[in-house]
């Protein structure tokens, strides 16, 4: 009757391995063979989609509201960028210390999501929406502030610069598979169904039995671990850190993606990362007016087609499925 | 020993009595009613049972052990779960997604097992699916199994919370005002299902109601409440008899 | 005493301006339950109208009693409008979607704002000073016996202050004693009974609106007279003032103003106090005193708990 075929686990881990060794492959060949501006841009879209993916757990699935997703970026891309300026390694160690890094960065920004996700658990709303946004300025006065810790340079104002890129397709691309893959098995599943619940109503998903504390909590803290991954892929790609990209705006830019793509939906905030890193370049053309028309099309967005392009639906569910939702 | 066991509770909202010296005892597989005018405290009683609202003074034992203090979670758990009288479903989510959330304190399999698609995870996401499929064919909310649950008509919708509730395979289910908005065709069908939980699933039932031919054909047992106290308890015909629950409910007789 | 009582004069006609914007969000999310993100860029508007007027005025050399107020109602009417017809254009539309669809459509708006007023066709990015229309003047000076320095409090602090007072009074009686106030504070309390007794919510809001754009213009005007005018001022204001509408009590009138009050002076104590060094961190003080009123006392100073049904 309902018979949905499961494939064997084992066989989808299989793939997913193949899948990585693939993008070790095709890293290679982008690396040498795809012109600088392309790849960047790659990378840059590799990146955009590990941030709307982590944010759409917090605030899509979970109905969590946070506007200072940057500032688990910045937590990550500091902490990553700082360390690995400090240590330059070279040679072999290389992919060792970056994965070592990205671990790092994403454990400090988890700790950071622990801060602001327990102190904010009453809070609903709006209310939780400007707290989280407060949290976010606050990580970004503090890091104006720190020229350094210790005999660890991290900046202050003037931004901490130099920091060696050694990220590339690959590490990018298997940052972004993990992540979509850690989340959506994560919240497809019978332990992240309560995510869903907490968001549609937590009184009653408390009187169901399910944890609430715990749920929004632990989307803080996965979410904010791979922001922070995100941050250190950023950090080893620009080269630079600048304590004022990590504010409010970019928190926002984050949240763009989420709703255009659609709240709740996995495959949406992919897609709407793709686009809306791609839409500053073809709007380059215009200039001074890019964010105008930015800005525009945000609110545009908002009055004609509020729940994004997929809604809170993934591209892979059933067409039997996607008609009942129709209805 | 009861199942559950109500002593002297009370509590206050702001300068409001809201509820005084309440007592109370179920058994499993009784089925017990709370009636009361609007206003009187009988979801009160519900709320500070499943640790939405402390209360003041009092005690909820459940079997045996004071569960006061302990939050809804813990509570639900334990082995009590209830319906709401604005009926409170995930209505974004499937009507089986609903189902299976109530599944969510039974997993066996952890979270490692969950993002490694292990054997046990796959084989107990499969188990769930066939126990939630049997469960809402008790109900008969098969027809609708994906569609969203803000989508269904009133009565499957309040059919639906029931199930819900039962799929946390509680001890004691409580139904707070289950016939409201019904018609006498669906009231009958509702009484039919509570007689259907009743037989597969050994729970203890506590209902509020207000629809008096309802209350009186299937309940046991009835606890009367006005402004925050209990004024009667007994039998049906008992109940019906007594003259503090008519004025209760009627007020008294003017002088001539 | 003499640092304390300079930055209480200080904190005191800053905070006047805050009050005023706050008042904006405050009046604003009592009647929709919106947290109007684009309220820092009116005031920034406002600012920028208050220059244009300032500049055309000054061309004129016409005498103070006449440029202040043109300056001053030119930049309320013109942000009323403004207000006007953003609650038309951007937030009616989506009344009845989810709350926070009508927050992101927000700060879309602000965002259109700002970076509209930064291109170079509207005002362009770098800061502009107002003409001289009138000289930052001592009007009460006096010393306290520590210091050779005397206290002073200047025609701007004065203008700030009266004016707070003056609006705060007229906003008063608005509220308590016009029917449009009474329908205002029935639109706050319970949206569709109001619908049902007759009154017209579209006008009501409509004019809340255009009152909050109003009184950020004033804000926006004193603001450009003490400081500068630039696209991005109401960004770092619009925060401070919603953190003061948040602490005095979201929705409550007085708690704007009082929360405005304590904001100008929790912030200028701070930087007239910490040591060297960490006078940064008082840029920060308004999100610490943010989330600490959150997480402490969500309804602020002055509001009321609302409870959620079970």
């Amino acid at each position: 009757m309902l018979h949905r075929r499961r494939a064997p686990g084992w066989a989808v881990n299989t793939a997913l391995l193949a899948l990585v060794i693939a993008l070790w492959f095709i890293g290679k060949a982008f690396d040498k063979n795809l012109d600088p501006y392309y790849l960047d841009l790659l990378l840059h879209i590799g990146i955009a989609i590990i941030l709307a993916v982590s944010l759409n757990l917090i605030n899509g699935i979970t109905g969590q509201f946070s506007l200072g997703h940057a500032g688990f970026m910045a937590v990550g891309a500091y902490v990553g960028g700082v360390v690995l300026k400090h240590a330059d390694p070279h040679g072999a160690a290389v992919p060792l210390v970056f994965l070592g890094l990205m671990v790092l960065g994403g454990l400090a920004a988890a700790a950071a999501g622990v801060l602001v996700g327990v102190p904010t658990l009453r809070l609903r709303g709006d209310y939780l929406a400007i707290a989280t946004l407060g949290f976010g300025e606050i990580i970004t006065v503090v890091l104006n502030q720190i020229e350094s810790i210790g005999s660890y340079e991290v900046g202050g104002s003037a931004g901490l610069h130099n920091i060696p890129i050694i990220t590339n397709f690959f590490w990018t691309y298997l940052g972004a598979l993990v992540c979509v893959v850690v989340v959506a098995r994560l919240v497809y599943s019978a332990k992240g169904r309560p995510f869903f619940a907490v968001r549609e109503d937590e009184i009653a998903a408390a009187a169901m039995g399910v944890d609430t504390t715990f749920y929004k909590v632990a989307a803080f803290v996965v979410g904010a671990f791979f922001a922070g991954v995100a941050g250190v892929l950023s950090a080893t790609l620009s080269g630079n850190l600048d304590p004022g990209a990590f504010g409010f705006f970019r928190s926002i830019e984050i949240v763009m993606m989420v709703v255009l793509g659609g709240s709740g939906s996995i495959t949406g905030s992919i897609l709407a990362a793709a686009v809306l890193t791609l839409l500053p370049e073809w709007l380059r053309a215009l200039e001074s007016w890019r964010l105008v028309i930015y800005a525009l099309l945000l609110i545009v967005m908002m009055l004609l087609r509020p729940e994004g392009l997929l809604g809170n639906r993934e591209l892979w569910w059933t067409r039997r499925r996607m008609l009942a939702i129709e209805r | 020993m009861p199942l559950l066991e109500i002593s002297h509770l009370g509590i206050d909202f702001g300068g409001l009595r809201a509820l005084s010296d309440f007592n109370f005892t179920l058994d499993q597989g009784e089925l017990v009613g709370l009636i009361g005018p609007n206003g009187a405290g009988k979801t009160t009683v519900f709320n500070i049972v499943t640790g939405v609202y402390q209360p003041d003074v009092g005690d909820v034992r459940l079997a045996g052990k004071s569960i006061v203090g302990l939050k809804p979670f813990r509570i639900n758990r334990l082995g009590i779960a209830r319906t709401f009288q604005n009926v409170r479903l995930f209505g974004g989510l499937s009507v089986l997604d609903n189902i299976l959330i109530g599944f969510n304190q039974s997993v066996a399999h952890g979270f490692v097992g969950t993002l490694l698609r292990s054997h046990a995870h796959q084989v107990e996401e499969h188990l769930h699916e066939q126990q939630a499929i049997e469960l809402l064919g008790a109900f008969d909310l098969l027809d609708r199994l994906h569609d969203p649950a803000r989508t269904l008509a009133y009565g499957p919708q309040r059919r639906l919370e029931m199930a819900r509730a039962l799929a946390t395979r509680p001890k004691i289910l409580l139904l707070d005002e289950p016939a409201a908005g019904m018609n006498p065709q669906e009231k009958t069908d509702l009484m039919n299902l509570i007689a259907m939980i009743r037989e597969k699933f050994s729970v203890g039932l506590w209902l509020i109601e207000h629809d008096m031919k309802l209350v009186m054909s299937i309940c046991q047992r009835i606890t009367v409440l006005d402004h925050g106290e209990t004024i009667a308890i007994g039998s049906p015909a008992e109940i019906q008899e007594n003259p503090k629950v008519i004025e209760a409910y009627l007020g008294s007789p003017e002088p001539a | 005493m003499h640092i304390f009582l300079q930055q209480l004069i200080n904190g005191l006609s800053i905070g006047a301006v805050y009050a005023l914007i706050a008042l904006g969000y405050t009046m604003v999310y009592g009647v929709l339950k919106l947290i109007n993100f684009a309220h820092g860029d009116v005031y920034m508007v406002g600012a920028v109208i208050g220059y244009e007027l300032g500049r055309w005025m000054f061309g004129l050399a016409v005498p103070l009693y006449i440029s202040l107020p043109v300056i001053f109602l030119g930049a309320m009417a013109g942000c009323a409008v403004l207000g006007f017809f953003i609650e038309l254009c951007c937030y009616r539309p989506l009344r009845h979607r989810p709350r926070l669809v009508a927050l992101i459509t927000a700060i879309g708006v602000s965002l259109l704002l700002e970076n509209l007023f930064q291109n170079p066709a509207v005002f362009g990015a770098t800061p502009k000073n107002m003409p001289r229309l009138f000289d930052i003047k001592p009007i009460l000076s006096f010393r306290t016996g520590d210091s050779p320095v005397p206290v002073t409090i200047n025609n701007l602090d004065v203008i700030s202050l009266c004016l707070c007072i003056l609006i705060m009074i007229a906003l008063s009686w608005f509220v308590l004693r016009t029917k449009m106030g009474l329908a205002l504070r029935a639109v706050s309390f319970r949206v569709d009974i109001a619908a049902l007794m007759g009154i017209n919510i579209n006008w009501v809001i409509s004019v809340t609106f255009m009152l909050g754009s109003a009184l950020a213009a004033v804000a926006g005007v004193i603001d450009a007279m003490r400081y500068h005018v630039e696209p991005l001022m109401g960004l770092v204001q619009g925060i401070k003032a919603f953190v003061a509408a948040v602490l005095g009590g979201i929705g409550s009138i007085p708690g704007a103003v009082l929360g405005g009050l304590l904001m100008g002076l929790v912030e200028t104590l701070l930087k007239g106090y910490l040591p060297g060094g960490y006078s940064g961190y008082s840029d920060a003080a308004a999100f610490f005193v943010l989330i600490l009123v959150l997480l402490v006392r969500p309804t602020g100073l002055l509001g009321k708990p609302v409870a959620e049904k079970v």
